[in-house]
């Protein structure tokens, strides 16, 4: 349960540039979103690391089981067919 | 040298000491939270805000000394002079007292620099111009911090509600001599060096309404006020600020690493 004494759990995304995906980096603590996001400019984007912030509530975000790992995960195992490693790459093709 | 231009160099060498001087006073009060807090997100956010005006700070006092043309660095402006040769505003100055005290002196001084460097982006001198405009990017986000922090606490419980209203019964005051022209403005605005006063604090009472309406607060009287920071007329407290700050400088002339 959140303690009603601390701020709650925010979790940070940044967007490196233009055109790459929002990466998780850390969490914080803030009263609300507005702050989230204030909080989050001055702690993860103080050395020029973004140009964009998403904030989510850390208890909306749904995680998987790690005891349900083995059957989430495991199957996928001995299915190496689905890497593409079995197409001859042409020559002319460089950059794959 | 012409009198008149030793005069007018002379001038703006107070000018750009007047708005380094506060930056520079007020940055090392901000540092004071540093370790303090009431939280470490905090902590973080008052030191970013504090470095943003050292920065100025920085800017200013060495643009000061290049005009002054006597040799003098940032360092010599800002570790070398005494009390009274320091002409911030008295409102910089004050106490962080608690949160709401520090948070409500941010917002006065945030939107006074927000309207003036907006202003100061044209000025007729290139090198202010210049430094405002870099400055009014960091301003933005000050006051955005110190004026959401503002209205969560003016309107949050009742203790957080009386502590922020009484903090600005207790700072406003203050806020009379940003905006009080002496002659040393009069000369920058007819220079076009600063803007008018006069407009710079229509805009920001309309701003300051703003905020304290959100916040449901309720603007404090103004009161005729007579002391002067800009003049070097300071209160108790810039004594004890230059203590520590320039106490490694007095005592080992010249250090450094």
């Amino acid at each position: 349960m959140d303690d009603p004494r601390q701020w709650p759990l925010f979790e940070v995304f940044v967007r490196a540039r233009g055109g790459l995906d929002h990466k998780h980096v850390g969490s914080l603590h803030a009263t609300d979103a507005r702050m989230a996001i204030e909080h989050a400019r001055d702690l993860y984007t103080r050395r020029q690391e973004g140009v964009s912030i998403w904030i989510v509530r850390s208890s909306n975000i749904t995680a998987s089981d790690p005891g349900e790992a083995e059957s989430l995960f495991e199957p996928a195992r001995d299915k190496v067919y689905r890497h593409p490693t079995f197409y001859d790459i042409p020559d002319e093709v460089k950059t794959l | 040298m012409s009198g008149t231009a030793a005069t007018e160099s002379d001038a703006l060498f107070r000018y750009a000491l007047r708005l380094g001087d506060s930056s520079l006073v007020l940055a090392q009060r901000l540092g004071e939270w540093v370790g303090h807090a009431p939280a470490l997100e905090e902590d973080l956010g008052l030191a970013n805000v504090a470095l943003d005006l050292l920065g100025q700070a920085r800017l200013l006092l060495t643009y000061a000394g290049e005009i002054e043309g006597k040799g003098r660095s940032e360092d010599d402006l800002a570790f070398l002079r005494e009390h009274r040769e320091y002409v911030n505003a008295i409102l910089v100055e004050q106490p962080n007292g608690d949160f709401a005290q520090t948070i409500v002196r941010q917002v006065l001084i945030d939107a006074f620099q927000l309207e003036l460097y907006e202003r100061m982006q044209n000025s007729s001198d290139e090198r202010l111009a210049s430094i405002a405009a870099k400055s009014v990017k960091e301003i933005r986000y000050h006051l955005r911090y110190s004026g959401s922090w503002l209205v969560r606490l003016g309107d949050g419980t009742a203790e957080s509600h009386a502590r922020t209203q009484a903090a600005l019964q207790r700072l406003w005051p203050y806020t009379v001599e940003l905006f009080a022209e002496d002659d040393l403005d009069r000369l920058m605005t007819a220079q076009g060096v600063a803007p008018s006063l006069t407009d710079v604090r229509t805009a920001w009472a309309a701003r300051v309404d703003e905020l304290l309406s959100e916040a449901t607060l309720q603007r404090p009287v103004d009161r005729p006020y007579g002391w002067y920071g800009k003049r070097g007329e300071h209160s108790e407290h810039l004594g004890y600020i230059l203590a520590e700050m320039q106490h490694m400088q007095r005592t080992y002339p010249g250090a450094r690493w």
